[in-house]
């Protein structure tokens, strides 16, 4: 912790970043993103397991982005989205300094090719409860995985912390917002809920990093990160790649091969 | 002065079942796989143990997430329009906390303001409140920094106050003694029970009136930005707050008919207030966070001599970034301006 706040202060007194994003101690005990903009706001970060949240999401953010260059202390989580923003082209290498505590040791990465070095030596599988959760779904029937997920989704109330709680929900319109034409009801009626759910999985298909940050942002407890976790895993298994492990991707969805194995597109 | 009794646990299990028999629907705190949810229960064993809050408030009873206010349809020539009518069903909204009783006010302040809102009046009339006094609170409370407290009974028909075997019940409205009414045997005396020694205590925080004065002098004030920084621009704070009355007014139409919908709507989204031109007067988020304060704390005092805050917490509860309201109002009472 002390080596992480000391190589902080330093970034910031020798003026290699503005500010520096990680953690620090939130309302009873929690964690919560924490934005040290001058030396003595450095006291605050802390770095334990109760830090989740994936502070990418930051990056991409015109009011952070308006700050200069931001230092982030990254769990890995964090790393697997900066790669994937630099895969798709929102983060040039001059905008990243990421700090990553290993054992005690602060490592700074400044490029992707840094991060996507980093992260080639960690094995991070995804938590046990939810795999057991998307071995269970995908275990039912049709019927009753549609029953849970209108059980769930009834609770939605279109708040859309799921939505800005992700570093890869980054579009500067999203498309739940666009009224001309009005492409998915604003209500958070069952349609809409369902089509808000429905199209949020489908855009984060060979994109999410799996960090789960939308499923603990939900208010309202419902696991929302099973459809995009799940939505990855399909893509994963149907094009060989995964979202978050290398600076150059050509999405799944949208690159042409012409060794594809559909035949429909040629 | 209120008509105070003793209600005990097994004569508020018959209070229950009388509500039912005179049609009335119970809402109540429930625990739902560890969420502490408001739905409807038929008798008090139902209602959760221990909890603190409902994670969504109760304003959703008389103003849902969706509303439809008209309908119609059309033809060559012509249209036939079908106004609305509210589904008021007969309701007694059991266990929120005194904070949420009160918040029904500040709703009111606006359905009612220059325009009587016929959804919300007939459910409000249909709807009665049995609060119940917390006896603990957490670090997102502060009820008695605005006006409030643990054991209040603003906005409570009948506002119970655990005691050892049942409950103290203060009888405060009509809407109060005709509960009482249904039962009046079940209503024992009460005896000289101190209240305040069995609530929650909730230190005071901030200097509200204090806060209420300066904020017009603080618009411009970097702290709004400074606080504003992690807020990620969601609506969680609004959509579980008791008293956030924002809507948005939503037309679902195909060519031969169509309905329109009243939607809740939140000041932290980037579209609340952009314009048709492009303009947007609340660009940033610092700008949008400033609203939320202003509005509560500013606007609602000046407009409608009352807060638009119940200090209930339950924003902060909700924010994924821990977004502190109380902590926040404090460091903002502390600006010198």
């Amino acid at each position: 912790m002390e080596a992480l706040k000391q190589k902080a202060k330093e970034l910031l007194q020798n003026g290699d970043v503005k500010t520096v994003l990680g953690y620090a101690v939130g309302t009873g005990d929690s964690r919560r993103p924490h934005f040290a903009r001058k030396p003595d706001q450095v006291d605050r970060l802390v770095l334990d397991a109760k830090c989740t949240q994936n502070l990418a999401t930051y990056l991409t953010k015109h009011e952070v982005k308006h700050l200069g260059k931001v230092a982030v202390v990254a769990l890995p989580a964090t790393q697997r989205a900066l790669l994937q923003l630099v895969a798709e082209r929102q983060l040039r290498d001059d905008a990243i300094c990421l700090l990553a505590v290993d054992e005690g040791e602060v490592k700074i990465l400044s490029s992707g090719a840094d991060v996507e070095q980093h992260l080639a030596l960690k094995t991070d599988a995804m938590a046990a409860a939810d795999k057991t959760q998307i071995e269970k779904l995908m275990g039912m029937t049709r019927e009753q995985r549609w029953a849970f997920w209108q059980q769930e989704l009834s609770r939605c109330v279109k708040c859309y912390a799921c939505r800005n709680s992700c570093p890869m929900c980054y579009c500067e319109h999203c498309t739940m917002d666009c009224n001309r034409p009005q492409w998915v009801p604003v209500a958070s009626h069952a349609l809409g809920n369902l089509e808000y759910h429905m199209v949020r999985a489908m855009h984060l298909a060979g994109r999410c990093v799996e960090c789960g940050e939308c499923g603990r942002a939900c208010p309202v407890g419902i696991p929302v990160h099973l459809l995009t976790f799940f939505a990855e895993e399909s893509t994963a298994k149907q094009f060989g790649q995964r979202a978050g492990h290398t600076a150059k991707l050509d999405y799944a969805l949208s690159t042409f091969k012409p060794d594809d194995k559909e035949t429909f597109i040629r | 002065m209120a008509d105070t009794f003793k209600l005990t646990h097994e004569n508020l299990d018959g209070l229950f079942a009388a509500l039912r028999t005179d049609g009335r629907r119970v809402l109540a705190p429930v625990d739902a796989d560890g969420r502490t949810e408001l739905n409807e229960v038929e008798s008090p064993h139902q209602v959760a143990k221990d909890y603190l809050q409902t994670i969504l408030s109760a304003k959703e009873v008389v103003f849902p997430k969706v509303e439809r206010l008209l309908s119609y349809t059309t033809a060559p020539g012509s249209v036939e329009l079908h106004d609305a009518e509210p589904k008021a069903l007969p309701t007694v909204l059991f266990g929120v906390r005194p904070c949420e009783a009160k918040a029904f006010g500040a709703l009111d302040a606006v359905f009612n303001w220059d325009y009587r809102d016929k959804f919300f009046n007939a459910r409000m009339e249909e709807m009665a409140v049995i609060g119940v006094s917390c006896t603990r609170a957490d670090d997102a409370c502060f009820c008695t920094s605005v006006g409030g407290g643990p054991a209040d009974t603003q906005g409570s028909d009948i506002l119970l106050t655990p005691i050892e075997g049942g409950f103290l019940a203060e009888v405060l409205t009509d809407k109060g003694k005709a509960i009482q009414a249904l039962v009046p045997q079940f209503f024992t005396p009460g005896n000289g029970v101190d209240k305040a020694a069995i609530a929650a205590k909730v230190a005071k925080a901030f200097d509200q009136p204090a806060l209420t004065v300066k904020l017009p002098r603080m618009f411009e004030s970097d702290l709004w930005e400074d606080q504003a920084l992690r807020c990620i621009g969601c609506g969680a704070c609004a959509y579980v707050c008791p008293t956030c009355v924002c809507f948005d007014i939503q037309e679902e139409a195909d060519p031969k008919q169509g309905k329109r919908l009243r939607c809740w709507d939140s000041c932290g989204f980037s579209m609340f207030t952009l314009h048709a031109s492009g303009h947007n007067p609340r660009e940033t988020q610092s700008a949008r966070w400033r609203q939320r304060i202003y509005h509560k704390f500013s606007t609602y005092p000046e407009r409608y001599q009352m807060l638009g805050c119940v200090g209930c917490g339950k924003c902060t509860r909700a924010c994924p970034v821990d977004m502190n309201l109380r902590e926040h109002l404090v460091e903002a009472a502390e600006v010198q301006a």
